[in-house]
């Protein structure tokens, strides 16, 4: 357990980056994964998300964060539709996914979400299946056969989500007998498993204990190599061990966005440096 | 002072005392008459069921001896008849409460399977008996069949919804979030998530239809004889314990009796199956 600890990510991993962060964000020099431009949501008549204009780097770890009922879950769940299984949603502005425009009318949210994965806050196996099923049901429902390339699919995405190890020899089991810590991780292979472009977390951590949490933070570091993240947190401290770019959110707007080593040290926004420095929130 | 807290005490085990005789007694109230029913369909039922009871046709009146088979068998083909229209229409419509429709319009339909499930079951007969026998010329398996559905479809589709609405929407949201369509994530994971507590109000509601007669009078009339074409009338359990009971012949009630023992025990076995299968609903399913 201890081993764990110290194999996880040194909290000021900021340096790590090739690129200086400060360049990163003009998007001439850097791939962009998602252009939001001008998005509005409204849940009814209530105006969740106000204009936010924000591009989220490629192969980068981007948190939002913000107090509660800041609109940052929503506008997470704006970068692969989810937010639509709320009736009554209405979007305004775009939101291009390397270049495509997500809420264009001809485009299948289905699509979507199989390009942008998911993994949300209270870990969510599916119960009736085994942890093996649970990995490739997502390949299997979406009409894959072949059984050679679901096993290949399922030992690498597991292995990839640093599970495998652990279950390796259980994959019949079910995937609801693991501990909460290794139920993350198998959602996350089950979002990895149909290769998606960018992973989509909602407060993944936060119903785990601090060896489980490191386990994770020091995956979600270990993904960016091949994946774009977007991660919403309440917790500032791992914002800051695992982003490289910090988005602050507050009353629907966002407020300051940046690279996470500015918006922690040197904020440019007063509002931004209270929440940061704990004064509300 | 002492001797006053010493009262209060006394008194306070009193009421304590009659609350729990009160309650004692109204549970046994409750399951006294089911003893009860129970003791007397074993009294006056078992010394006729026989390996005859299961084999034999009704033999003619004064003639020893004979059986339900066909009552038996009529019975069962009534129920696939009935599941045949009950299972489809309610689950599906349950599904349909839970996941799809509006608000409104759901309300509206949740109260009328509401009402429909409190129609009383001769009633079911008389629409089928206007809507089929009496257009067709005649009784049929059909007939009964439909009856013993219609009364289905409210039951199963009011348990449908309620254990599809207990499935935790995080079951949803994962599917969806794979790209998985939305039929595929309801059949795949929502049905699948609460097959147990649909198979379980199908059960139930197979239960309830198992003992009804009323619905059977006007449609499948009842057959003394073998009958394998559901065009025609057909035997049925219930009808034909009802036929027998109400016959002057000694013979005869003591068949009525084997019959309504072997149908209790039948519709007890069904319960039986429900508490096994609801029991680990709780745990984990592997």
């Amino acid at each position: 357990m201890i081993n764990l600890i110290m194999a996880a990510p040194d909290p000021i991993v900021l340096e790590t980056d090739d690129r200086t962060p400060e360049s990163a964000l003009d998007s001439d020099e850097v791939r962009l994964t998602f252009e939001v431009h001008n998005l509005s949501i409204w849940y009814g008549d209530k105006r969740a998300i106000d204009s936010v204009t924000l591009n989220v780097p490629s192969n980068a770890v981007t948190s939002i964060i913000g107090p509660s009922g800041c609109g940052k879950s929503t506008f997470l769940r704006s970068l692969n539709r989810m937010h639509e299984l709320v009736p009554g949603t209405r979007v305004d502005g775009s939101v291009l996914l390397l270049g495509e425009n997500l809420y264009a009318p001809d485009v299948d949210p289905a699509i979507v979400r199989r390009r942008v994965g998911m993994v949300f806050q209270k870990s969510n196996p599916f119960p009736t299946m085994t942890i093996g099923e649970n990995v490739t049901i997502g390949l299997k429902l979406n009409g894959v056969r072949d059984r050679k390339f679901l096993n290949e699919r399922l030992e690498k995405s597991l292995r990839m989500a640093a599970l495998w190890d652990e279950v390796k020899d259980d994959l019949h089991k079910a995937g609801t007998s693991l501990s909460g810590g290794q139920q993350q991780r198998l959602c996350i292979a089950r979002a990895l498993a149909v290769e998606p472009e960018v992973i989509l977390m909602d407060e993944p951590c936060s119903a785990l204990d601090p060896i489980a949490t490191a386990k994770i933070e020091e995956l979600i570091h270990e993904l960016k190599k091949n994946y774009t993240i977007v991660i919403v947190t309440h917790n500032m401290q791992q914002a800051g061990r695992v982003s490289d770019y910090t988005a602050f959110f507050y009353l629907g707007r966002l407020i300051e966005f940046g690279p996470t080593s500015k918006i922690f040290s040197n904020p440019s926004d007063k509002q931004t440096e209270d929440y940061i420095t704990g004064r509300f929130g | 002072m002492h001797s006053k807290d010493k009262d209060r005490h006394r008194w306070r085990k009193f009421k304590s005392g009659l609350v729990s005789f009160g309650t004692l007694a109204a549970a046994v109230l409750v399951i006294a008459p089911l003893g009860l029913v129970f003791f007397h369909l074993l009294v006056n039922g078992a010394g006729a069921v026989n390996w005859d009871f299961f084999t034999q046709l009704p033999k003619p009146v004064g003639a020893p001896g004979g059986g339900m088979v066909n009552a038996i068998v009529g019975s069962l083909e009534l129920l696939a008849l009935g599941s045949a229209v009950g299972i489809p229409i309610g689950v599906l419509g349950g599904v349909y409460l839970a996941e799809y429709g509006s608000a409104r319009g759901n309300a509206m339909l949740r109260f009328i399977a509401d009402v429909l499930n409190g129609v009383p079951s001769i009633t079911w007969g008389v629409v089928v008996y206007g809507l089929v026998v009496l257009r067709f010329k005649g009784f049929s398996a059909y007939a009964g069949g439909l009856a013993l559905g219609l009364i289905m479809i409210p039951l199963i589709l009011r348990t449908t919804e309620e254990v599809i609405l207990l499935v935790p929407n995080g079951y949803r949201e994962a599917s969806l979030a794979l790209g998985i369509a939305r039929w595929k994530t309801i059949v795949n994971v929502v049905m699948k998530t609460a097959s147990k507590g649909i198979i379980t109000g199908i059960l139930l509601a197979l239960a309830r239809i198992g003992g009804e007669t009323a619905p059977l009078l006007f449609t499948a009339f009842g057959n003394r004889f073998w009958n394998h074409d559901l065009s025609q009338p057909i035997a049925a359990l219930p009808l034909q314990i009802f036929t027998y009971a109400i016959s002057p012949y000694d013979d005869w009630h003591r068949q009525a009796w084997a019959g309504a023992l072997v149908l209790v025990m039948g519709i007890f076995c069904i319960n039986v199956l429900v508490r096994i299968l609801t029991r680990d609903r709780a745990g984990t399913s592997t």
